[in-house]
C-alpha cells in the first residue's frame, strides 16, 4: 500500500493534482444529464413513483389457519392473480388467524385474490375476510416529515453559514445535497422500484451523509482559502482544488468504508431474500453514499468556487498572479 | 505538553470512558438484578421484526350515525402522537374498512395505554352550579375520602339541599341558577353515582347543562354550561405540584397554557366566579364528561396558566397531559380486540441483516489493515467501542425510553460505521498532514487533533442538528430514524475524544510508531523524503521537478502560510 501513501503524499504536496474545479462543466454537465435522465424516467416511462401498501393503503384479507409455512403459501397464492414483484405483506394474529395485505384491489381482483387463497390454504371462500386497510405511513406522517425536512435544511443553511462564514458554502452544499437526493429518488424511479418506508429512511440517511461529507472537505477548503486574496502564489480556485486534492484520500477511504457493510447488505440481502426492507434501504444507501461522495467532489466545491471566484478581491488577486506568471 | 502530562491525561480520558460504560452497564444491572419492569441486556426489538399487540378500535356512535373518513383520519393522526409521546416504538397506526382504527404496537400494552389510546379526551371547563354526595347511601362516609379532588374542592360545602330555579326567566350567564330547572334537578336528585350512569362515548350538549359524578363517585355536580373548551389548550405537562413555599408537595398535578382564545375566556370566568359564593365560585373541570377536579376560584387568572389536580399517579398524570397536548378525539371509541400480532418481517430478515452487516464489518478491518496498518488496532478498537457503547444504550433506551429497534434502524446503525470510521480517517489524514510537513509524531498528533476535532465537530454538529430537528417535528417511522442517529452521533463524537485521540497519544509515544516503521501507518519516511513542491506549481497537473520549485518559490517566501514555511524548513534539514 505504500504506492497509495505516496499517491496520498503527492495530492496533499501538490505534485500530484486532478483539476476539479478548472474542469468543473464536466461534472456539472455529467450531473445535469443524469439527473434529467432519471427524471425523465421516472415520470415518462413509469408515470411517477411506485408507493407501496404503507403509502396507499391497500386489501386485507383474513383467515383461520393452522397451515405450516403459511407465508410462502400467501404469497404464492396471491401471485398468481397478481404480478410476482408485488407486495405481500403476511402476518399472523393471535393463536391461529393469518392476515395477508397486498396493493389495493378493485372488486373483482379482489374476489379473485379471496378465492386464490382459499384455495391455496384449502378453505371455504367465504371464510376468507376481504377489507380495505387504510395508509399507515398517512398523509398526517408525509406533511410533518417534509416540515421536519425543510426546516432542518433552513437551520442547517444558517448553521454552516455562521461556521464558515459565508452564505455561498451554505448554497453550493444545499445544491449538492438536492442533487444527491434528486439521484437517489430517481434510481428507484427509474428502475419502477417500489417506494417503502425503509426506503424513505434510507433516503432521509443519505441527506445526513451527504451533508455530512460536503462539510468535512469545505472544512479544509476554509483553511485552505483563508485570506487567500494576499497570496501571491495561488488564486482562489487553486486553493480549492488542493482542498479538494488534499482530502481525496479521507473521502475515497470514508466513501469505501461506509460502503462496504451496505454492499455487503445489498448483495447478501437481494441474493437471499430478494425483494425487501433490506433491498429497499440498502440501495438508497448505496446509491447515495455514492452519488453523495461525488456531489462533494465534482458539484459542491466546484460550485463553491464558481459562486466566489469572481468576488471582486479574488478576481483582482488571480488577474496579479496571471500577470506575474 | 511533556510527554508525561499527555499519557497522565491520555490515561485520564481512557479511564473516563472506562467509567462511563461501566455506568451505563451498571444502571442496567441494577434495573435487571431488581427486577425493573423493561430492563434487559438484549435491546427490545420493534414491531417489523418481533411482533406485538394490533388493537382494533371501533367507533361509539349514536344509532344512526357514521363517521366520515376525515373524523377517522384525524383520529389516527391524534392517536399515533399519543402512541408516540410514549416513546420511541415506531407503533402503526392506521385504518381498516370503513370505520375502524387499528393500532399495533410492540409488546403487551398496559392498561395504561390502552385507556390513553381509545379515550377521547374531551376536556371542557364548566361553572358549578350544586353539588353534594353522589352516593344514595350515607354510609360510604365521603367526608373521609380522598375525594376533595383539589385541596381547594371544598367539600365541606356539600350540603344537601338543592338549589333551585327560582323563576323560568332565561339564565343570563353560564353560573345563572336558572339553568337549574326542574327536569335537571329531578336528574340531579335521582343520580346514584356507584352506578354505571354513563353510557360510552356519550356526547352531551356544550350549551346546556350538565348532571354529573366526579371520578371516583363521591360527589355528584350540575355544572353550567361550557365556558373553556380543551382545543383552546396550547400545552400540557405533568409534574409534581409546588408550594407556596417553592417545595414540592408530591402531588402530580397537570400545567395548563391555554392559546389566546382560552386565556381570555379563562380570565372572564375566573373574574365572574371569584365574587361569588361557594360552591358557585367552583369551575369543573370534565373529562369524557366526569369532573376531575372543581377548585374554587381564588384569584383572577389572566395569564392563561392553569393546573388541574386531583387523584393522579406519576403515568396517569403523563397519560392525561399527552392527550390534552394532542387534542380530543372527533368521536369516541372502544377496544374491539387486542390480539397479538406476529413479525411483520420475516426473521430470515433480521438474520440476513445481521449477518450481512458483521461481512461488512469484516470487510472494512481488512481494509483498515491495509490502509491503516499499525493503526488499524486504533481503528478496529474504535469500532468495538462504539459498537459495545451503541449495543449497551440501545439496551438502556429500549427500556427507559421505549426505543424499539426496527429493521430500519439496525440498518442504520450499520451505516454509522461509516460516520464512526470518517471521524478517525479525518483524524488519522490531518495527522499524515502534519508529518508531511515534518513534525515529529506526538506533535503531529497533537496539531492534527486540533484540526481534526474541528472538522469532526461541525460535521457531527450539523448531523445532530439534523437529528433534533426531525425527532422534534416528526411522528412515526422517521421520529425513530432521527432518534437513531441522533444516538449514533453523540456516540461517535465520544468515542473520538475519549477513545481514538487517547489511544494515538499513547501510540505515538512507543517506538515502533514514533520511528515511523513501515507498518505503523505513520511510515513518516516516505513522507518526509517529498521534496516540496511550491503550492503555486499545480494548476497544471504535471510533475514539476523539485529545482524548478524551488526557483519559484523564492518570491513566494514573501507570503507564506505556516505550512509552507515549516516545510521549507524541513527541506532545508533534509539537504
Amino acid at each position: 500500500m505504500s504506492r497509495y501513501s505516496d499517491f496520498g503524499n503527492a495530492l496533499y504536496s501538490g505534485e500530484r493534482s486532478f483539476d476539479f474545479i478548472s474542469r468543473r462543466r464536466y461534472g456539472f454537465i455529467a450531473s445535469i444529464v443524469v439527473a434529467l435522465a432519471a427524471v425523465l424516467l421516472t415520470f415518462g416511462v413509469h408515470h411517477g413513483f411506485n408507493f407501496g401498501i404503507e403509502f396507499k393503503g391497500g386489501s386485507q384479507f383474513q383467515l383461520t389457519t393452522t397451515s405450516a409455512n403459511s407465508e410462502v403459501t400467501a404469497q404464492n397464492a396471491v401471485h398468481t392473480v397478481l404480478a410476482q414483484t408485488s407486495q405481500v405483506n403476511v402476518a399472523h394474529i393471535g393463536t391461529d388467524g393469518l392476515r395477508i395485505q397486498t396493493e389495493k384491489l378493485d372488486a373483482n381482483k379482489s374476489e379473485a385474490v379471496r378465492q386464490a387463497i382459499a384455495k391455496g390454504f384449502g378453505v371455504p371462500a367465504d371464510q376468507v375476510a376481504s377489507s380495505f386497510v387504510g395508509a399507515n405511513w398517512g398523509a398526517d406522517v408525509t406533511s410533518k416529515a417534509l416540515s421536519g425536512l425543510l426546516w432542518f435544511v433552513v437551520l442547517a443553511a444558517i448553521a454552516m453559514a455562521i461556521y464558515f462564514r459565508t452564505l455561498k458554502m451554505s448554497a453550493a452544499a444545499l445544491v449538492a445535497l438536492a442533487h444527491d437526493l434528486v439521484i437517489t429518488a430517481a434510481v428507484y424511479g427509474a428502475f419502477g422500484f417500489e417506494v417503502t418506508p425503509a426506503a424513505v429512511i434510507g433516503f432521509l440517511t443519505i441527506l445526513g451523509y451527504s451533508l455530512y461529507d460536503t462539510v468535512v472537505v469545505f472544512d479544509k477548503i476554509r483553511e485552505n482559502t483563508h485570506e487567500v486574496e494576499f497570496s501571491e502564489t495561488a488564486t482562489f480556485s487553486e486553493r480549492v482544488n488542493l482542498a479538494v486534492n488534499q482530502t481525496l484520500v479521507r473521502s475515497i477511504n470514508t466513501s469505501i468504508v461506509a460502503v462496504l457493510p451496505v454492499a455487503s447488505i445489498l448483495f447478501i440481502g437481494t441474493l437471499l431474500l430478494g425483494a425487501g426492507t433490506l433491498r429497499d434501504i440498502s440501495l438508497a444507501l448505496f446509491i447515495g453514499i455514492i452519488v453523495g461522495t461525488y456531489s462533494t467532489i465534482f458539484v459542491a466545491a466546484p460550485l463553491y468556487s464558481l459562486f466566489r471566484e469572481k468576488e471582486p478581491k479574488f478576481a483582482k488577486a488571480a488577474a496579479k498572479i496571471a500577470a506575474a506568471r | 505538553m511533556a510527554a508525561n502530562g499527555i499519557v497522565k491525561s491520555a490515561i485520564k480520558r481512557l479511564i473516563w470512558l472506562g467509567v462511563i460504560i461501566a455506568a451505563v452497564a451498571g444502571i442496567i444491572f441494577g434495573g435487571v438484578a431488581f427486577k425493573q419492569t423493561g430492563a434487559s441486556f438484549v435491546p427490545q426489538l420493534a414491531l417489523d421484526l418481533q411482533g406485538g399487540t394490533q388493537i382494533i378500535l371501533t367507533p361509539q356512535l349514536e344509532s344512526g350515525k357514521s363517521v366520515t373518513i376525515d373524523q377517522l383520519n384525524q383520529a389516527v393522526a391524534i392517536i399515533r402522537q399519543r402512541v408516540d409521546a410514549t416513546g420511541v416504538s415506531e407503533s402503526s397506526v392506521t385504518t381498516q374498512g370503513n370505520n375502524n382504527i387499528v393500532v399495533s404496537i410492540p409488546g403487551k400494552p398496559s392498561n395504561d395505554t390502552l385507556k390513553l389510546i381509545e379515550a377521547s379526551a374531551k376536556l371542557q371547563f364548566r361553572p358549578v352550579l350544586a353539588t353534594s354526595q353522589g352516593v344514595a347511601s350515607t354510609s360510604v362516609g365521603g367526608s373521609t375520602s380522598g375525594a376533595s379532588a383539589s385541596p381547594s374542592a371544598s367539600a365541606t360545602t356539600a350540603n344537601t339541599s338543592t338549589p333551585i330555579a327560582t323563576s323560568s326567566a332565561a339564565p343570563s350567564n353560564p353560573s345563572d341558577l336558572n339553568w337549574v330547572s326542574r327536569a335537571v334537578q329531578n336528574k340531579y336528585e335521582a343520580l346514584d353515582c356507584s352506578t354505571n350512569f354513563r353510557k360510552a362515548g356519550q356526547v352531551d350538549p356544550d350549551n346546556q347543562p350538565l348532571v354529573t359524578c366526579d371520578s371516583t363517585g363521591y360527589y355528584k355536580y350540575i355544572l353550567g354550561p361550557v365556558e373553556i373548551q380543551g382545543a383552546d389548550i396550547s400545552n400540557a405537562q405533568a409534574g409534581t405540584q409546588t408550594s407556596s413555599t417553592g417545595v414540592s408537595t408530591g402531588q402530580w398535578v397537570i400545567n395548563l397554557s391555554f392559546n389566546g382564545k382560552g386565556t381570555s375566556e379563562f380570565a372572564a370566568t375566573t373574574k365572574r366566579l371569584y365574587p361569588l359564593s361557594s360552591p358557585q365560585n367552583q369551575f369543573a373541570v370534565t373529562l369524557d364528561g366526569y369532573v376531575i377536579t372543581a377548585p374554587q376560584t381564588n384569584a383572577v387568572i389572566t395569564n392563561g396558566d392553569a393546573q388541574i389536580s386531583g387523584n393522579f399517579t406519576a403515568d396517569s398524570s403523563k397519560a392525561l397531559a399527552n392527550q390534552l397536548k394532542f387534542g380530543s378525539l372527533p368521536i369516541g371509541f372502544t377496544v374491539q380486540s387486542a390480539e397479538n400480532i406476529s413479525a411483520t418481517l420475516g426473521s430470515q430478515q433480521l438474520s440476513s441483516g445481521l449477518l450481512a452487516g458483521a461481512i461488512g464489518l469484516l470487510i472494512v478491518i481488512i481494509y483498515s489493515l491495509f490502509q491503516y496498518r499499525g493503526l488499524a488496532v486504533v481503528t478496529i478498537g474504535s469500532l468495538v467501542i462504539a459498537a459495545i457503547i451503541t449495543y449497551l444504550m440501545v439496551s438502556y433506551l429500549s427500556w427507559r425510553q421505549g426505543y424499539r429497534l426496527s429493521l430500519a434502524g439496525v440498518t442504520g446503525l450499520i451505516v454509522s460505521i461509516g460516520i464512526t470510521a470518517d471521524s478517525f480517517i479525518v483524524y488519522f489524514e490531518r495527522v499524515r498532514d502534519e508529518l508531511r510537513e515534518g513534525r515529529g509524531l506526538s506533535t503531529a498528533v497533537d496539531a492534527g487533533w486540533a484540526r481534526a476535532i474541528r472538522t469532526i465537530l461541525v460535521s457531527d454538529g450539523i448531523n445532530f442538528l439534523a437529528a433534533t430537528v426531525l425527532y422534534l417535528l416528526t411522528v412515526g417511522n422517521v421520529r425513530g430514524f432521527a432518534y437513531t442517529l441522533g444516538l449514533t452521533t453523540v456516540i461517535d463524537v465520544a468515542v473520538v475524544m475519549l477513545f481514538t485521540h487517547p489511544m494515538l497519544q499513547l501510540l505515538a509515544q512507543t517506538k515502533f510508531f514514533s520511528s515511523g516503521h513501515k507498518f505503523s501507518g505513520f511510515d513518516v519516511k516516505t513522507m518526509r523524503d517529498i521534496a516540496y513542491m511550491g503550492r503555486g506549481q499545480f494548476k497544471v497537473a504535471e510533475k514539476v521537478s523539485a529545482t524548478k520549485a524551488a526557483k519559484s518559490s523564492k518570491e513566494a517566501t514573501k507570503r507564506q502560510t505556516i505550512a509552507e514555511r515549516k516545510a521549507g524548513e524541513t527541506k532545508g534539514d533534509a539537504n
